[in-house]
């Protein structure tokens, strides 16, 4: 399956959202395939852990990102997914006491090598978080292309870029005429589409969202999921959710984490449908069934 | 099925607001309480407004306690109990405050006159009616002051704050603890301190530089303090944004937290302005206390307001003590045009109309 099967995928989304067992809802997803791909080898997580302090958070997670893809990180709190997530943009060692093993491969380059220029890893890998930030002191403007201030990048034209990107985000309409207004007098899901239309503006190759809809409403949410489709095509997509709905609706690939009282670890990754339909490990499936966690 | 029935709009009611008996209750209270108080000190040998304002506020808090205790048992008595506390102890930490506004009102405005802004002392004594001379050298004095120490202990107190919560190196404890300690140093310290490593083996001279210097002192520990403060409460998730995208931590700090704090860090420097604006032991040991205009801080000695009005204090005279409490209207004037013109500068939001 290609990327131009896309087009569709979004009204197919919002039939099957309100009916059907979690297995119904992947299924009806076009399942995408590994398989070349324009947008560059891809992001691979190599026998990653993760520590806080003593504490051992995340256990050997070997993970590969198809590019073109959305991958779902499901499991109950505290499993490790966060923290997983947050290993592959080098945002894990912004907590003091961090520290991690393993490798994180991004076009076959390992991004905690020597000598690796942090910054330039996070503009390719971009990051969407939890409760919407957008940057209080700038305009909805400003607050789009801050990411070409931050990293200091020149832009032929910013006004094409900002549109660009609020309209890939599903926000432009609603905001266009008030773009020099200030992000705060958003609403919350408009900020969350705020802040992925920043995320978009550095063009990022990998985007990874921390349950990005977990501090917003229904009708909210499924406007990001629409902007997550729409996005997929583009970018490579992880994302964190609570939400196994959301994660049948949304992804290709589904990563199951779980924490048994040690490190989290991932027990089953594999397609979407495969993991909500038929999963290979009990433990997966007392999870998606929702027998625990 | 039953349909909502379409009712007229009710009028807008406040049901928990005071009732008319309510009030009256409370008036009763506070009549038996002056009445007891009144009794007490009449019976005892109590004497004065203060005994009657003390006795006062005890029998009301009492009196309301036991009508509250009666009526509407312990919890509410209690509840009661706590809010008479909280507004009597309001009172008592403003009335010592508006007392001074009042006295500094009452016994300055009677040397305020225009050429206070236009002239200085240089012809004049302190001893000379009030209508001559002026303050205009003090003014100019203390505002190049604290410009200079503001220009110097801005920037230091808040990349110190900046350290302390950004870069949170191997030494944020120590520095943290001795900013703490700093800002109980005695403002005769930095003036001894400035004195002995500067004046007596440098300068030999008094200048205003020197009162600069360790005013600024005085004001790097409050300013790192509370812009700490303030850093701190920029949510964290902020910071993580900024560097997400591709941002050094520098451009970060700088594009994304410090813009956020804004309001907070002019409060800071406001605080730290309001910290020396009046202080006057460093500034009579080191900047001297000309009656002459000087607009140079590294020569010569500068006066200020708060040298001005201890001069005028020490002169001894009805027209120099008159001088020495208009000085103190002046004095807090600027200080509270400072506060608010930085007030108003904070709380503007960028790009609001």
């Amino acid at each position: 399956m290609t990327i131009e099967s896309e087009d569709n995928q979004g009204d197919e989304m919002e039939t099957t959202a309100s009916k059907g067992s979690l297995s119904d809802i992947s299924a009806a997803r076009l399942q995408k395939q590994p398989g070349n791909s324009a947008l560059g080898v891809g992001l691979e997580a190599r026998g990653v852990h993760a520590w806080f302090g003593e504490k051992h958070a995340l256990a050997n997670v070997s993970l590969d990102f198809w590019p073109g893809t959305v991958t779902a990180l499901i499991g109950p709190s505290g499993c490790g997914k966060s923290t997983f997530l947050r290993t592959l943009n080098r945002m894990h060692e912004f907590i003091p006491t961090a520290a991690m093993a393993g490798e994180v491969l991004l076009n076959g380059e390992d991004i905690y090598a020597a000598g690796v220029d942090v910054t330039k890893i996070r503009l390719k890998v971009g990051m969407v978080f939890q409760k919407p930030n957008p940057f209080p002191s700038m305009t909805i403007a400003e607050n789009v292309l801050a990411g070409l201030k931050l990293a200091q990048l020149k832009v032929e034209n910013k006004d094409d870029l900002l549109e660009e990107c609020l309209e890939r985000a599903g926000l432009w309409s609603e905001v266009k005429d008030r773009l020099n207004t200030h992000g705060g007098a958003l609403s919350g899901g408009q900020q969350q589409r705020l802040c992925i239309a920043r995320a978009l503006a550095v063009r990022p190759q990998v985007l990874l969202m921390d349950e990005p809809c977990s501090a917003l409403d229904p009708g909210s949410t499924l406007r990001i999921e629409e902007t997550i489709s729409q996005l997929s095509s583009s970018v490579t997509i992880v994302i964190v959710t609570h939400n196994m709905q959301q994660a049948a609706r949304v992804s290709d690939y589904t990563a199951f984490f779980l924490s048994d009282g040690g490190p989290g670890q991932m027990i089953e990754v594999g397609s979407t449908n495969e993991i909500f339909s038929r999963p290979k490990d009990e433990r997966t499936e007392n999870y998606v069934t929702g027998r625990f966690g | 099925m039953s349909t909502i029935e379409k009712l007229p709009t009710p009028k807008p009611r406040k049901p928990w607001a005071a009732t008319p008996v309510d009030r009256l209750k409370t008036a009763g209270i506070i009549a038996v309480a002056a009445l007891v108080s009144f009794l007490l000190v009449a019976a005892t040998p109590l004497k004065g407004k203060l005994a009657y304002a003390v006795v006062f506020f005890f029998t009301y808090l009492i009196i309301d306690f036991v009508v509250s205790l009666l009526k509407a048992g312990r919890p509410a008595a209690i509840d009661s109990l706590f809010r008479g506390l909280a507004t009597t102890t309001i009172v008592i930490a403003i009335t010592p405050i508006v007392s001074i506004l009042v006295t500094v009102w009452a016994r300055g405005h009677k040397g305020l006159h225009w050429t206070l802004f236009t002239k200085d002392m240089h012809s004049n004594a302190f001893t000379d009616p009030v209508i001559q001379g002026g303050l205009l050298h003090a003014i100019i004095g203390t505002f190049l002051l604290v410009v200079i120490a503001m220009v110097i202990s801005v920037p230091i107190g808040i990349l110190t704050a900046l350290y302390l919560t950004e870069i949170r190196g191997r030494f944020t404890r120590p520095i943290e603890f001795l900013v703490q300690a700093m800002s109980g140093v005695p403002s005769i310290v930095a003036g001894l301190f400035i004195y002995a490593a500067i004046l007596v083996p440098l300068t030999k001279a008094v200048n205003g530089f020197q009162g600069s210097l360790a005013l600024a002192i005085l004001m790097i520990p409050t300013v790192a303090r509370t812009s700490q403060e303030v850093l701190k409460l920029i949510p964290s998730d902020l910071r993580e944004a900024g560097v997400a995208l591709g941002g050094t931590q520098w451009r970060s700090v700088a594009l994304v937290v410090v813009p956020a704090a804004r309001s907070g860090l002019i409060t800071a420097m406001i605080l730290g302005v309001a910290r020396v604006a009046g202080e006057t032991a460093p500034i009579l040991l080191l900047t001297g206390g000309s009656g002459t205009k000087n607009y140079n801080i590294f020569r010569g000695s500068l006066g200020s307001l708060p040298n001005y009005i201890w001069q005028a204090f020490a002169a001894g005279t009805p027209e120099s003590i008159t001088r020495a409490w208009t000085g103190i209207l002046v004095l807090l004037v600027i200080v509270v045009i400072l506060f608010s013109a930085a007030r108003i500068l904070g709380n503007r939001k960028v790009g609001k109309k």
